[in-house]
């Protein structure tokens, strides 16, 4: 009898440390994502140390896309902040293989396709000239991507109303479509339930800037 | 329960309260005690870590207690692993080693100039060759604007350090191009056939270049043709001079391609509008066709054809110098096939393997004639073809050495008729070479390797040294040196008379120092190079002989001005040499000794238009004048030569099609230019050897229409 409770405690006490784990990334994924938005976290320094930040916590559960989606959100969100261009690639090649991580993971995810998209275009803003017919592609096709594996998404619309914002009209860009895109997304930003704090729910406050610009 | 059991209960409840805190912290930095910023310092498998300031110190809290594994990573530096205790207070001290990545590994560099791409720094891409003004899209005219290249315009080919125009070889995907030029007319020189579009990489070597190449005593181009390409698309092109269309398809796997091409050019509409120099009597038109077919056999497995058939008729009436009064006409029809496939794969156990085959032919049908009845037309007809094979294994030695050997055949026909007369030879050429890449170090390369070849024609058999060393001084800058002798065999023209001739010779000595950061480049180099054995015409020996040596510099910046990209190239010669029916070793007349390059081109993001600008010097080349006497042969210099060309590119989009719009003037002021002259046989009279139109005015658009794929991307769900 005492085995048996011994056996059991000691049962009950390994699922509760897993629940502690988990709970410790719960704890942590909320207080990391939190504040991603903030003016502090906004800088090449502090989006530096955020990708640090999640990708110890990747490395420690390995079984989460998040924290490595995350990552590559950082690395890439600070290598948009940069102004000297020869440090955009090393930057990109290491979002993308925190992505290639989560990809693995959790597969044909429209949140993905997205940062695959902003990877393109940060790749793109270092040679327009030479790079801007295969990034530009490449950054329409993973939006489309991320449309098609989730409609609902939000950032989605961010993303199109952005490239149209930005690109020259000579190129297909233009302010109404902008318009349009950045109005549907304030709507699906709105409509949104998260599931859990940690899941992505970046841009609602840029798309309204963004919209601002677009009228 | 008993207590004991409720404690252990409270304990295994709560793993987190059986940790003891321990505080870390310590400062990271590089091998040269400069503090590293950004590095991730964290406890392995736990969340516990933080990020190095701007001094490079740290300090976290682990909640893990006892010995743990203390990593650091940072991009660029090799991760570090330690073992600690989180109980000791001691401050860490953590140097973290630059990895040795691709990109900091030296590179074999003297004499060559690389242009593909690639992410890492190079000299020119694809698109610099299309965006430089005045080149007109053309490979060897963009790579004019390099140091070592000779400003020779009135004639075909690159004419680099003190080297003739068929001491150049071109190289495609390693298989050698007998024909790189449309045939020319006399004074006119011929394009480049191939579009710089169709390759990703270009390497310009002025010498020194590797042992895997041979038959060129100066110089060569080595084209590296595209992979599979992003996505399917079609093409058109318009242009004053003419039309082209193309389609470009990938398979839905993404592993296979094809793509056909067709394009028409014919001038003489132009010309009616604008008068060349000459009166065009035909012409000039060309109609070519190609056709590629590119598939992924595997992960590493690649085959790619490439074929292109090509004919131009042109032909042009001019005054006779030699009968005053009279006129004298040159018609030229020339057709050329050009063929090439290639296979590589990698064999596993460090072994890769290179296969190639190849096959040209060109066809001459020239036809000259004077308005002077006595003197009866002339028809020479010329047809070289080529069959090649290759194949080289490379085997890696360790990280970054490696061991490549192999070896090449080639068949080549000469025929040749002037009137009745017939002239012509057969060549069975083969070639073994082998070389190494040993890296003493990730920054000290030495390139050790030998050439033998042997020629039927010639009936002997040459073998050529070669040797590279590259040291890396820092990140950016590093000194090479070279030395090798190069063998080629004498021009067909003169093969076909004298077939006791022997192969040309020329040793190399080059030295170099690079600076190249992602925004810059700076290159200096001098070099040395002797001939021997050149071909005399008179009577038909291997009794010539010469030198060319000089300085170079090139600078790139696209640094220091915003949407400013520019570089300036200045090549210094001194050349001698005793060849063909020249009678003393004299500087020749297809070498300048000073060239200068300036190429600027500036982009307007909100106008989406790029403005493009070149302007080339040389100083005076020598030209023989008949009424010198003997010992001031070759004493003569032209004019110095200037040429700015403009260009004007407007990107834009019509209907979803990537549309470019390019307006370009070639020698836009309209400088004079006078390459040379050529006289009567009695010396009387002379006409200045000119460009056929002072200046060309080009205006062309090019759409290309990508093939929508959004719906195969939902179809593949």
């Amino acid at each position: 009898m005492k085995r048996f409770i011994y056996s059991l405690l000691l049962l009950s006490g390994l699922t509760t440390g897993a629940m502690a784990q988990s709970a410790q990334y719960q704890d942590a994924m909320s207080k990391q994502t939190s504040d991603l938005d903030s003016g502090y976290v906004f800088t090449p320094d502090g989006l530096q140390q955020k990708a640090n930040t999640f990708e110890r916590i990747a490395d420690a559960e390995k079984s989460q896309w998040l924290p490595y989606y995350y990552a590559a959100y950082c690395n890439i969100m600070h290598a948009f902040l940069l102004q000297d261009k020869s440090k955009i690639d090393p930057l990109a090649d290491k979002a993308e293989a925190s992505l290639d991580k989560a990809e693995a993971l959790s597969p044909k995810n429209s949140e993905i396709a997205c940062i695959r998209s902003l990877i393109a275009s940060a790749r793109l803003t270092v040679d327009p000239m030479t790079r801007g017919m295969k990034y530009g592609m490449e950054a329409g096709q993973q939006i489309q991507l991320a449309k098609t594996y989730n409609p609902e998404n939000p950032r989605v619309y961010m993303l199109l109303g952005q490239s149209f914002l930005f690109t020259p009209e000579q190129f297909g860009g233009s302010k109404v479509k902008a318009k349009e895109n950045l109005e549907v997304a304030v709507q699906k930003y709105a409509a949104f339930k998260a599931e859990s704090p940690i899941v992505p729910h970046w841009g609602e406050l840029y798309t309204k800037e963004l919209l601002s610009k677009a009228q | 329960m008993t207590r004991f059991n409720r404690c252990l209960f409270l304990l295994l409840l709560s793993p987190l309260y059986m940790l003891a805190q321990g505080k870390i912290s310590g400062k990271v930095t590089d091998s040269k005690k400069h503090p590293l910023p950004g590095v991730n310092v964290f406890i392995k498998g736990s969340y516990d870590g933080a990020t190095t300031a701007a001094d490079g110190s740290f300090s976290f809290t682990a909640t893990a207690s006892g010995d743990q594994i203390l990593a650091a990573t940072l991009t660029g530096y090799q991760p570090l692993e330690l073992k600690i205790n989180t109980g000791s207070s001691e401050q860490l001290v953590i140097v973290l080693k630059s990895a040795v990545n691709a990109l900091r590994v030296v590179t074999i560099s003297a004499g060559s100039f690389e242009a593909s791409d690639s992410k890492k720094g190079t000299v020119l891409t694809p698109l610099d060759i299309v965006t430089t003004a005045g080149a007109g899209a053309d490979i060897a005219n963009a790579i004019k604007t390099l140091p070592g290249a000779q400003q020779t315009n009135d004639r075909e080919g690159l004419f680099v350090r003190g080297g003739t125009g068929y001491e150049t070889q071109t190289i495609i995907d390693g298989m050698l191009v007998r024909n790189p030029f449309f045939s020319s007319m006399p004074e006119i020189p011929g394009r480049g056939r191939f579009s710089p579009f169709l390759f990703k990489g270009t390497t310009f070597s002025s010498g020194g270049y590797s042992a895997q190449y041979g038959q060129g005593l100066s110089s060569a181009l080595i084209l590296e043709s595209t992979d599979l390409p992003d996505r399917s698309s079609s093409s058109v092109g318009v242009s004053v001079i003419g039309v082209n269309a193309g389609i470009d398809n990938l398979s839905k796997d993404k592993k296979t391609s094809y793509g056909i091409e067709a394009d028409y050019t014919n001038l003489s509409p132009y010309f009616n509008l604008i008068k060349p120099k000459q009166h065009p009597i035909l012409g000039p038109e060309i109609i070519g066709t190609s056709a590629n077919f590119r598939r992924k056999t595997s992960k590493t497995g690649m085959l790619k054809f490439y074929g292109y058939y090509n004919r131009s008729n042109m032909g042009f009436r001019s005054e006779s110098i030699e009968y005053p009064g009279a006129t004298e006409s040159f018609t030229l029809h020339n057709d050329n096939v050009y063929t090439n496939l290639t296979y590589k794969e990698s064999l596993g156990r460090n072994w890769r393997l290179y296969a190639g085959l190849s096959f040209s032919s060109n066809r001459d049908n020239i036809n000259t004639d004077t308005s002077v009845k006595s003197i009866p037309p002339a028809y020479i007809k010329s047809t070289s073809t080529l069959a090649q094979s290759r194949v080289m294994l490379t085997r890696d030695l360790g990280r970054f050495s490696a061991l490549r050997f192999g070896g090449e055949y080639q068949y080549a026909v000469e025929k040749s008729a002037l009137n009745s007369l017939n002239a012509g030879f057969v060549d069975n050429y083969s070639a073994a070479f082998a070389e190494t890449d040993i890296y003493f170090t990730p920054s000290f390369v030495g390139r050790f390797g030998g050439r033998a070849e042997y020629s039927s024609v010639l009936a002997r058999m040459n073998v050529a040294p070669r040797v590279s060393l590259a040291y890396k001084l820092s990140n950016f800058s590093q000194f090479s040196v070279a030395y090798g002798d190069y063998f080629q065999k004498p021009e067909p023209q003169y093969l076909r008379f004298a077939n006791s001739l022997d192969y040309m010779k020329a040793t190399h000595y080059i030295v170099s120092f690079q600076r190249v950061a992602s925004d810059y480049t700076f290159r200096t180099e001098l070099f040395y190079k002797k001939y021997a054995d050149l071909v005399k015409t008179n009577p038909y020996t291997n009794n010539g002989k010469g030198y060319a040596q000089g300085v170079e510099v090139f600078w790139r910046d696209r640094k220091t001005f915003k949407n400013v990209d520019y570089w300036v190239s200045y090549s210094y010669l001194d050349t001698k040499r005793d060849f063909l029916n020249y009678p003393m070793q004299v500087q020749p007349d297809f070498a300048a000794s000073h060239t200068a390059s300036v190429v600027y081109k500036h982009f307007f993001p909100k106008l989406s238009t790029s403005l493009g600008l070149t302007y080339s010097f040389a100083t005076g080349r020598p030209y023989f004048n008949p009424n010198q006497p003997a010992d001031k042969f070759m004493s003569d210099r032209t004019m110095t030569f200037n040429s700015l060309g403009v260009s004007a590119s407007y990107l834009t989009s019509i209907r979803k099609a990537f549309t470019i719009f390019v307006l370009s003037v070639g020698n836009a002021p309209g400088f004079k230019q006078v390459f040379g002259y050529r006289y009567s046989s009695d010396g009387m009279r002379r006409s200045e050897i000119t460009p056929s139109v002072p200046r060309f005015i080009y205006l062309g658009m090019f759409m290309n229409f990508g093939i929508d794929r959004r719906q195969d991307v939902i179809n593949n769900l």
